[in-house]
């Protein structure tokens, strides 16, 4: 973490601003992949549309900022504002997919939140006043009055640094809270938590719109650090990425999503400096991940320790 | 309205609902009998069009490239299975998408690689490149209605093959009682492989109708592969009835909704805010349609009994 802290300080140091802009998308990605494993790893609810919630809050961004510059609303450009209506719309698409999703269950609920998914997607294409199919190229950063100037990278990456520490913590608190243990009950055993008498329904529409606010914001701050909006956010393979870097860290683990989405990142950009066809690699890569690293790299951690510990003892 | 046009994008919407169909039998049918969620059955599709483009350039005639290209789509399904989702069967459904979603991204860069980023074309013969006379003297492209009967034959085909032979008894059985089966002595390894096979070649078959009309491309399979989940969901996971009624409904919704939204709409607002609403909605109709459906029925309209 404190590596992390220092990230831009190096880059600048060694004059390579780029890994500034990498390891920003690294920090945005890890937001996004926390709050989808508030439902994946600690609910083991498989939502395969969590980016829709990334592209609410890229167009927020864009659409906001651009009917700031075109029309001169001024208020419109403002990042609090942006903050807001990202977490509000986020929240209230997160209640209505999952009202109905969170009716069914196993394979159903995957297929079903990747078809909602796939709905907002061809409602981004479709719409032709905000970029439709070629997305939108932000003309402003977000603005918080005089206390931030996010066209400066570095403080964009302190940003989001700010808001992945603040919601690691929000997670740790909430995952160890008496709803976080309900949420963890239900995934055990759904059947157990209901003959106590809790509403679990309720209660995972509660977490699945929290998930969802949360990576409204990841989305603000994506379209920020892109100055690009555009329906690609929310493709399925987005949200399949999501997934895979919450599998890949370590699904239920409070730093596995950090650890799976920098590793995720990692790999992309080792992989496609290598060949230009990387996903030949990274899609067997993936196979394999599945089919023999239980735990993903956080539970992989664990296991080494816990065998060093023996070896130690012994 | 205009009759004509409602005839046409009928057809069109019952050819839609034929390819859907075609997918999503071997897509319920995987995921009924070996409780595995396929997502790179959309591949197979691609791969179908892929190989028909292929075989159609070199032996020179679209008729045996179509010949050739069903058993390379199965071999290439039964490759696949014995390679790759042979271990999935226990999994998680969670490790499954993941692992077929891994599998997504090699196929798609192996085309990439293998036959170039560029799109292809298949060319039709002259007998199929015409078109008929429906009634009244209205004409319907040839090619559109092989489709139509040729999936038509093969719904057919699959019930009667569901229905009243040993292995579609095997495969019913299979569906409501895994362990039974096997314990019965039935080799499930071989006819888990049959059955995947099977689909393969459906998808291919779907793939290779889908090729003339629409463009031979990489990740052309994605966007029907999650219209036929939508198809799975709403009719049923592992009913191939259920499979069937629903392809053609979401089929003939999405197609009509295409075409006649911007006019029905237009009789309750303006034409400007019709034509601007219209092309949203009408891609939002048959996910709509999935939420009104699974929030009466959340087993979906025919769910296999036993399930």
């Amino acid at each position: 973490m404190a590596g992390l802290a220092a990230v831009p300080i190096i880059a600048d140091s060694i004059d390579e601003p780029f890994y500034t802009v990498l390891f920003s998308r690294m920090l945005i990605l890890s937001i996004g992949a926390i709050s989808l494993n508030l439902i994946l790893g600690f609910g083991g609810m498989v939502s395969f549309g969590h980016a829709v919630y990334l592209g609410i809050g890229s167009y927020v961004v864009g659409i906001g900022t651009l009917h700031a510059i075109e029309d001169g609303v001024s208020w419109m450009a403002n990042g609090f504002i942006h903050m807001g209506i990202a977490v509000a719309v986020s929240a209230l698409t997160a209640l209505i997919i999952g009202a109905i999703s969170l009716r069914t269950r196993g394979v159903y609920f995957i297929m079903i939140t990747l078809a909602f998914a796939q709905m907002f997607y061809f409602i981004a294409v479709g719409n032709d006043n905000y970029g439709g199919d070629d997305g939108l190229s932000l003309y402003t950063r977000s603005e918080f009055y005089e206390l931030l100037d996010l066209s400066n990278d570095n403080t964009l990456y302190y940003l989001n640094f700010i808001f992945l520490i603040v919601f690691l913590y929000f997670s740790h608190r909430l995952i160890n809270s008496r709803f976080g243990m309900l949420i963890r009950g239900a995934k055990s055993n759904e059947k157990r938590m209901e003959s106590i008498g809790f509403p679990v329904y309720r209660y995972r529409l509660v977490a699945f719109v929290i998930a969802g606010a949360i990576c409204g914001i990841a989305g603000v701050l994506s379209a920020n650090q892109t100055d690009f909006v555009s329906p690609a956010v929310m493709h399925w393979t987005r949200s399949g990425d999501l997934i895979i870097m919450v599998v890949l860290g370590g699904m239920g683990s409070l730093f596995g999503p950090v650890i799976g989405a920098v590793a995720f990142l990692f790999l992309e950009e080792f992989l496609s400096g290598i060949t230009e066809y990387w996903q030949i690699f990274f899609g067997p890569m993936l196979v394999l991940i599945v089919i023999f690293g239980q735990g993903g790299i956080d539970g992989i951690l664990v296991r080494l320790d816990k065998w060093w510990q023996i070896k130690k003892s012994a | 309205m205009n009759w004509i046009l409602l005839l046409e994008q009928t057809l069109n919407g019952l050819q839609l609902g034929i390819l859907l169909f075609l997918l999503a039998a071997g897509l319920t049918l995987i995921f009924g009998i070996m409780d595995l969620i396929n997502l790179a059955h959309g591949s197979l599709y691609m791969m179908g069009a892929y190989f028909a483009a292929t075989f159609t350039n070199w032996t020179e005639s679209f008729f045996l490239g179509v010949l050739l290209t069903l058993p390379a789509c199965m071999l290439f399904g039964i490759l696949l299975e014995i390679i790759a989702l042979r271990t999935l069967y226990t999994r998680s459904h969670l490790d499954q998408v993941l692992a077929t979603f891994g599998l997504i991204l090699f196929f798609n860069e192996f085309v990439r690689l293998l036959w170039g980023p560029i799109g292809l074309d298949i060319p039709l013969p002259d007998i199929l490149n015409g078109s008929v006379e429906l009634i009244f003297g209205i004409r319907y492209p040839a090619f559109r209605m092989v489709i139509i009967a040729t999936g038509i034959i093969v719904a057919l085909l699959l019930y009667l093959l569901v229905s009243r032979t040993k292995i579609g008894m095997l495969i019913r059985a299979g569906a409501s009682n895994r362990q039974m089966v096997s314990a019965l002595g039935v080799n499930i390894n071989l006819l888990y492989t049959i059955v995947f096979g099977l689909g393969a070649a459906l998808a291919g078959l779907a793939g290779l109708m889908a090729a003339p009309i629409m463009t031979v491309e990489i990740g052309m399979g994605e966007g029907i592969l999650i219209l036929t989940f939508v198809v799975i969901v709403i009719g049923g996971v592992g009913s191939i009835r259920g499979a069937f009624v629903a392809a053609l409904l979401v089929g003939f919704i999405d197609t009509v909704g295409r075409s006649f939204l911007p006019d029905i709409l237009g009789l309750f607002v303006s034409n400007d805010v019709a034509d601007t609403a219209a092309p949203a909605i009408s891609s939002m109709l048959t996910y709509v349609l999935m939420a009104l459906i699974l929030a009466i029925r959340p087993q979906g309209l025919f769910p296999p009994k036993g399930v």
